[in-house]
């Protein structure tokens, strides 16, 4: 068999296409309830998807980016991302969970923590989608800090760097202390020491110690080591700051290409800025680009049910990401095309949901399988499941810690001493 | 009040928490982390019919002497994702869990609460805690900030703040129709545009009406400032009175200024937390009583418990030995961090032990046993249930979160033996009614 092609799907609300909650088979009116969720991740899980993640956000969704709107036509409101993947963690065993969490309005320690529980509850399959809250909704609603309105056209002229790259070096900071915290108890500190009377081996558990521009924290967790020791960690970039943000602080990426040509430019960029800054020891960054899809078994099919999607929202679709309505075979070709250009994997954002993740599932995931480029999901997996770091081939990391005392003590810098 | 005219039994299970109280040296003793011991502790509490499962939280590793604390458990969850999980393994018990006011933000947390109680079909509660010092203050963004005053004044903001989040969806704004295209009414979301002395929240909430709107509240500070703050908002008290005739005394204080602030006697519950051991014969029972309290009585537990008032290393004592001639120092205090029982004035305190210690003959470990005995729950399980129904019918409790002593197993004995003689007196329901939110199970307001 060929190199694996990674497989993720991006759940959203009724679908990623601003109408989908109208389509005859959407459930706009569950998707408050735990059935809806349970019954999105089962599809997936079954078919073999690596991981999900799932979107959140604090402020109420808008089409405007950043700040409220008026409109009632639209899919409004969410569950929290990190709660509904703890949700789904007892009910499924093999399928990777993959959480939005913002890391700018957040207490880091309480993000440590949930993301441990998470890896605890689902027994390793545990993730991370971070994020980096830049709009002035979300700023009101907690109201410690403002974040200046950036006005989209500014930000793409290069204006509004400093702000952008303020809001990514915490981000930064966030992540360097929520890993640090996930190895801050050793994976052998409980002894259960009956005779001597220790529960713990206190010289096991270590200071997170950070002291940084924008917050500290001392440390330890609260929670031991979990299954996976270091959940994974991913992100969506778009840009130079973000692309850094993920080289030197994620284990996958997600890149937005519109052509084979532009994806060149960010792969380049993308594994420059690794070379720049990626920790020693670490392994190489995985890069995976998102696509809208929308999939019918005839291309016309494809393309009347945007048209119609475009007609009911009174706009065709624009997205970040490249928007692809066609047939799960030429999908294949794409996917097999963009991994001969250098991506690790794909995560897939359903036009609709559940048709396009059932499209997913049941056409395109087999056709993958066929071109050798997926391993069909055996009985054996079910029974063996491996954490969502074995699934993409991670080692289990070493711990911070211990690899610092026994290899180069500036990886982990303030952060060695012993807890003693 | 049930059929039979008879005040019922209100129960809560306490997930075994992070001090000498839960006896990981038990051979029945699994992991306090791994999943498998919530799944078996919640499933056994609902088969037992528990109005709730209660969860502890703690912002920070104990320490003593400088160090980590290693004699007693350690390692907890993150309270509101395990609870999110537990949610997915369980139908009908409430899922209470500890969450601090001031080491959290409203919005998220109000978001939070709202999502556990849509995920859990309306099961939720949330055990208000204000602690606030330095050492806990260390783990934040928000560092330690507040004065001792502050922190009910913070929570009762905290509160406000998040009761308009949670009433700021029309209950009809939700419509979702997809023939006419509207997803939600007009004007169906409000905006909430708070400004206080501790927050500023402005803009819209994520989420609809969750099904009983409030998650229940429950509190557990004793203070007056406490007992005001679970007079004004409180559904459940989470009390230390577990003695009966301070029990009686706490309830009547408490249920007295009910009426003055518009308030029924049934809408604020009263449930003291409380250990048990039972036996066939009471003779038994006070036997297994006395060997739990040993368990939970350690060595090197007995002789830390002591440094925390010597404030000083008394590593070289013999715990089955006398009490330290020594006196304690009085820069030691603070010696513990992470658990709040530090003396106002050591040294009349190591005096009134010593004496103790003399006049009854006892070491160390005797002596911290019988220092550390609360009231519990001693006898066969009809006498237990006994116990339990004379506190409810004469108005000392309106029940009881129990405490076991073993994780996960450690009310399973208590399901099996006592739930049963409880039903028998027709003070405890025999199923749950399907989909009951846990605020009608308790008994307490309904807002939705």
């Amino acid at each position: 068999m060929t190199r694996t092609l990674h497989l993720a799907v991006a759940l959203d609300g009724t679908g990623w296409h601003p109408a989908a909650w109208r389509e005859p088979t959407a459930r706009p009116d569950a998707l408050f309830t735990p059935g809806y969720w349970a019954a999105l991740v089962a599809t997936a899980e079954d078919a073999g998807i690596d991981f999900v993640t799932i979107e959140d956000s604090f402020a109420l969704q808008s089409a405007a980016p950043g700040t409220a709107d008026d409109r009632v036509d639209q899919v409004r409101g969410r569950l929290d991302a990190l709660l509904i993947a703890s949700y789904l963690a007892p009910l499924t065993s093999r399928i990777g969970l993959v959480p939005t969490v913002t890391a700018t309005h957040t207490e880091p320690f309480h993000v440590a923590t949930g993301l441990q529980t998470l890896d605890f509850a689902s027994e390793g399959r545990a993730g991370w989608r971070i994020q980096v809250s830049a709009s002035t909704a979300d700023a009101a609603l907690v109201g410690r800090r403002t974040v200046p309105a950036i006005d989209l056209e500014a930000y793409r002229r290069g204006e509004a760097q400093e702000v952008i790259q303020e809001l990514f070096d915490e981000a930064g900071d966030v992540v360097e202390v929520v890993r640090r915290l996930w190895d801050s108890w050793e994976d052998d500190a409980i002894v259960r020491d009956a005779a001597n009377g220790r529960f713990l081996d206190g010289s096991k558990l270590h200071y997170a110690d950070f002291e940084g521009r924008f917050f500290s924290v001392k440390g330890a967790s609260i929670t031991p080591r979990s299954p996976q020791g270091q959940p994974l960690v991913s992100a969506l970039a778009h840009a130079t700051i973000p692309y850094e943000l993920a080289a030197q602080h994620a284990d996958v990426v997600y890149i937005t290409p519109h052509s084979p040509e532009h994806l060149a430019e960010i792969l380049a960029e993308v594994r420059d800025a690794e070379e720049r800054l990626r920790p020693a020891g670490r392994p190489a960054l995985l890069v995976y680009a998102d696509l809208v899809v929308l999939l019918e078994n005839e291309q016309a099919d494809a393309e009347r049910a945007l048209t119609a999607l475009d007609d009911l929202a009174g706009a065709p679709l624009t997205s970040d990401a490249l928007v692809v309505a066609g047939t799960p075979s030429a999908l294949v070709e794409r996917l097999l095309d963009g991994q001969r250009r250098g991506l690790d994997g794909f995560r897939l954002r359903p036009a609709r949901l559940p048709a396009d993740l059932d499209a997913i599932a049941h056409d395109l995931v087999p056709a993958l399988e066929a071109a050798g480029v997926r391993t069909p999901v055996s009985p054996r997996a079910a029974r063996d499941p491996r954490t969502l770091r074995e699934v993409l081939g991670f080692e289990r990391p070493e711990n911070l810690f211990t690899a610092a005392t026994e290899r180069a003590p500036e990886s982990a810098s303030s952060s060695t001493e012993v807890h003693a | 009040m049930s059929a039979s005219g008879l005040r019922q039994v209100h129960l809560a299970a306490h997930f075994p928490g992070v001090n000498n109280t839960t006896v990981w040296s038990d051979p029945s003793s699994e992991s306090q982390i791994a999943f498998s011991s919530f799944r078996h502790f919640a499933q056994n509490a609902e088969r037992g019919f528990f109005d709730y499962l209660f969860l502890a939280e703690g912002l920070r590793v104990r320490e003593h002497k400088g160090r980590v604390y290693e004699a007693d458990v350690a390692g907890r969850p993150n309270t509101l994702a395990i609870l999110a999980a537990v949610a997915a393994i369980t139908k009908n018990i409430g899922l209470v869990g500890t969450l601090s006011s001031t080491f959290n933000e409203p919005y998220e947390l109000a978001r939070q609460l709202a999502t556990l109680d849509h995920l859990s079909g309306g099961r939720v509660g949330w055990n208000v805690v204000t602690t606030s010092d330095a050492f806990h203050g260390a783990n934040f963004r928000r560092g330690a900030f507040l004065d001792r005053d502050d922190r009910y004044r913070r929570a009762a903001e905290f509160l406000t703040v998040a009761k308009s989040l949670w009433d700021s969806w029309a209950p009809d704004a939700l419509v979702a129709d997809k023939a006419s295209g509207r997803f939600l009414t007009p004007g169906g979301v409000g905006e909430v545009d708070f400004h206080g002395d501790h927050f500023d929240v402005t803009g819209r909430f994520t989420l609809p009406g969750s099904p009983q709107r409030y998650p229940v509240i429950v509190q557990a500070g004793d203070s007056a400032d406490g007992r005001d703050f679970a007079g004004e908002h409180a559904d459940v008290i989470f009390s230390l009175h577990s003695e009966f005739a301070d029990a009686q005394a706490f309830y009547a204080d408490v249920k007295g200024r009910l009426p003055a602030l518009g308030r029924s006697e049934d809408s604020l519950k009263i449930l003291p937390a409380i250990a048990f051991a039972l036996g066939d014969t009471s003779a038994e029972a006070e036997e297994n009583a006395r060997e739990i309290a040993l368990a939970q009585t350690s060595g090197p537990t007995a002789i830390a418990f002591l440094e925390r008032i010597w404030g000083r290393d008394l590593t070289g004592y013999d715990p089955d030995g006398p009490l330290p001639a020594i006196d304690p120092d009085p820069a030691g205090a603070g010696i513990t961090q992470g658990r709040a029982n530090n003396s106002a004035d050591p040294k009349a305190t190591a005096d009134a032990w010593r004496a103790r210690a003399e006049a009854e003959n006892l070491s160390i470990r005797e002596l911290v046993i019988a220092l550390t005995a609360r009231h519990a729950l001693v006898g066969t399980p009809s006498q237990v249930a006994d116990e339990i129904n004379r506190f409810v019918q004469e108005r000392a409790s309106d029940g009881f979160v129990i405490v076991g002593h073993t994780n996960p197993h450690g009310l399973d004995e208590f399901v099996d033996r006592v739930v049963p003689e409880l039903q028998e007196r027709g003070v405890y329901r025999e199923s749950y009614p399907e989909g009951e939110p846990l605020r009608r199970a308790l008994g307490v307001r309904e807002y939705a």
